[in-house]
């Protein structure tokens, strides 16, 4: 018994009287399936004036808090700004439990004030209201900001809107390396290469990109600052060099390297220390994920005979194998509680899909997508989402799903394929 | 010589342009030997001395014909002629003996040429994930260096790389298209 509901944002925004301007197409479409999750009803009006700030900041609240899962929004016609005294049994008989306005004024320097309030609607009182002095190009990062401010006064966690995405977008056998908004806009490209790039990993800090990229011929691991563009080789042994996988405290970079002859794994100390091997085997031991406490590793290994999910002390030792169900287990992710692994499993029917798996023990995995081809999946840094990669209409695209695969939403990408997403960790 | 001058014409032509290509030590970032003119042939030939034939090499500027074959033999004649691309079976990495005369002539020509370098570029079909699939082609390419290294080919002449599924030759998805992307190439450095 599922219930599926498609809309798109503009029908959305159409449908409740805002100015339908191009710019109000954000470029996930959101797609809800299932009932049964819990979703708070939120309100949110038009900030008033937002229409003269060249940015549709209500709808990108709006579909902000969509997108996450955790809220729905009501029926929230009418005129208000965050100076009104919302009329609350009317906004309770729109079955609303908060209420989001604003404004949006232009300053005489150019930037933009953009205010907020948020209300209790149930409870008829005020949660919160702010004021951010930005300029015209940081009015999207200002509503996400917004959208994460709701998101943790309701919710009492973090939001990841003002988070960002990196990912690979191939066409005409040109590859970039892109970086956008949570919400997939503001795309900017950090590396443009004629060869392949694939396996982008975020530095904790946010402030790097380690890749693999092919532009010398071969496999090589490289790492990116993102903000000044500089550029550094790590890894480029004889054979391939792949698979990058920061340590959380930033210091270590575990990489799969085939220059003894097999696929391993191998940490590269970034502070220039040795060069340690992790695994000694004679299977491919490939794409490491480290625990959020950085004591273990996760991996992919052949030793049994078909690739599985292992699990080896960072310090070394002996890996025990995590995976049971299923000949073909790939790509893990850790949540950042270290309580759920996302991965891709092939299933008796030939179809890759992102799967979860709870690692404190019993239950059994749970698939969180409906479609053939999942690639790559990325926790989001409050671990309520999972970013990944698909196919759909012949076209690579990326999704976005909640964990239990209620919630899910495409990236829009005009025409291009895009593949290998990674989001990147709160802090920007 | 008299062996050479029984091949046909055309075959001829398309092992000295081959040959040249193998012999040459510079590295070449781009286009396969095999879509080089004629231009860049004699130009390889004049300076490649390190084909191990200075009797040849030497005297004639113009042939193409020239730097083939007299003192390779028939190894390096079949290194050219035999083709460069070995095909797997799925989820293998096996090489098939219909393959093994292509690779024993590469590693002929390597043996008698320790100045040459080749790579072998392993890659997969498009179905599975991205790091794996990488891995697969690797142990494909380390198949067939590990192949070349046991029939004479010095170690450090071959490195073995992988591509993954990311250079299909054939973007279709069904069994044809897959099996023809299951392969590992033999270049020239």
């Amino acid at each position: 018994m599922q219930i599926q509901r498609r809309r798109s944002l503009a029908a959305l925004a159409g449908g409740l009287g805002l100015a339908a301007s191009p710019l109000a197409w954000a470029q996930f479409r959101v797609e809800i399936s299932g009932i049964g999750a819990t979703q708070l009803p939120v309100g949110i009006t038009r900030f008033r004036d937002e229409e003269r700030s060249g940015q549709p900041v209500s709808a990108i609240v709006r579909a902000d808090l969509e997108r996450s899962g955790m809220f729905r929004t009501v029926e929230s016609s009418g005129t208000m700004d965050e100076r009104s005294l919302p009329v609350y049994p009317d906004w309770r008989a729109r079955g609303a439990d908060a209420l989001v306005s604003g404004s949006v004024t232009k300053l005489s320097d150019g930037r933009f004030d953009v205010r907020f309030k948020l209300w209790d609607v149930v409870k008829g009182a005020e949660i919160v209201g702010q004021a951010l002095a930005v300029p015209g190009d940081d009015l999207r990062m200002a509503a996400h900001r917004i959208a994460d401010e709701v998101h943790q006064r309701l919710t009492g966690e973090r939001g990841v809107n003002a988070t960002r995405i990196a990912y690979v977008t191939r066409a005409a056998n040109r590859y970039a390396l892109r970086i956008t908004d949570a919400d997939g806009e503001g795309g900017q490209v950090a590396l443009a290469s004629p060869q392949p790039i694939i396996s982008p990993a975020w530095s904790p800090d946010g402030r790097k990109l380690a890749y693999v990229s092919f532009e010398t011929g071969k496999a090589v691991v490289m790492v990116q600052d993102v903000l000044t563009g500089a550029r550094q080789s790590v890894a480029s042994f004889r054979g391939s060099n792949s698979a990058p996988a920061w340590s959380p405290d930033g210091r270590k970079l575990a990489v799969t390297l085939s220059r003894d002859g097999v696929s391993q794994l191998y940490l590269i100390d970034m502070d220039g220390g040795p060069l340690r091997r992790l695994t000694t085997t004679t299977a491919i031991d490939t794409e490491a994920a480290f625990a959020p406490d950085g004591q273990s590793i996760y991996f992919v290994s052949d030793r049994g005979g078909a690739p599985q999910i292992y699990r080896v002390p960072t310090a070394g030792g002996n890996a025990e194998r995590v995976t049971f169900s299923g000949s073909y287990n790939i790509s893990p992710a850790i949540s950042p509680d270290g309580r759920t692994m996302a991965y891709v499993t092939r299933d008796g029917g030939g179809a890759f899909r992102v799967m979860t798996l709870e690692l404190t023990g019993g239950a059994s995995p749970n698939a969180v997508s409906d479609t053939r081809d999942d690639e790559s999946p990325s926790f989001a840094p409050n671990g309520r989402l999972i970013i990944y990669a698909s196919r759909a209409q012949g076209r690579d695209v990326l999704m976005t799903t909640t964990l239990d695969g209620k919630i899910r939403t495409r990236l829009l990408s005009s025409g291009l394929d895009v593949r290998e997403p990674a989001w990147g960790p709160f802090g920007r | 010589m008299n062996h050479t001058s029984r091949i046909t014409g055309w075959a001829a032509a398309a092992a000295a342009v081959l040959l040249v290509g193998c012999s040459s030590a510079v590295k070449l970032d781009e286009a396969p030997i095999e879509s080089r003119d004629v231009k860049a042939g004699s130009a390889g030939g004049a300076g490649s001395s390190g084909t191990g034939s200075p009797g040849v090499a030497g005297g004639t500027g113009q042939s193409t014909v020239t730097p083939v074959d007299l003192t390779k033999g028939a190894g390096a004649n079949a290194a050219a002629s035999a083709g460069r691309v070995v095909y797997f079976d799925f989820d293998s990495f096996v090489v098939r003996d219909e393959f093994r005369g292509l690779i024993e002539a590469h590693a002929r020509n390597l043996a008698s040429n320790k100045g040459k370098r080749m790579v072998v570029e392993g890659h997969t079909d498009e179905r599975g994930g991205r790091e794996y699939n990488l891995a697969l082609g690797q142990k494909r390419a380390e198949a067939v260096a590990k192949s070349m290294a046991l029939l004479g080919a010095g170690e450090s002449q071959v490195e073995a790389v992988s591509f993954g599924k990311e250079r299909p030759v054939s973007e279709g998805q069904d069994e044809a298209a897959w099996a023809k992307n299951r392969r590992a190439e033999l270049k020239d450095r």
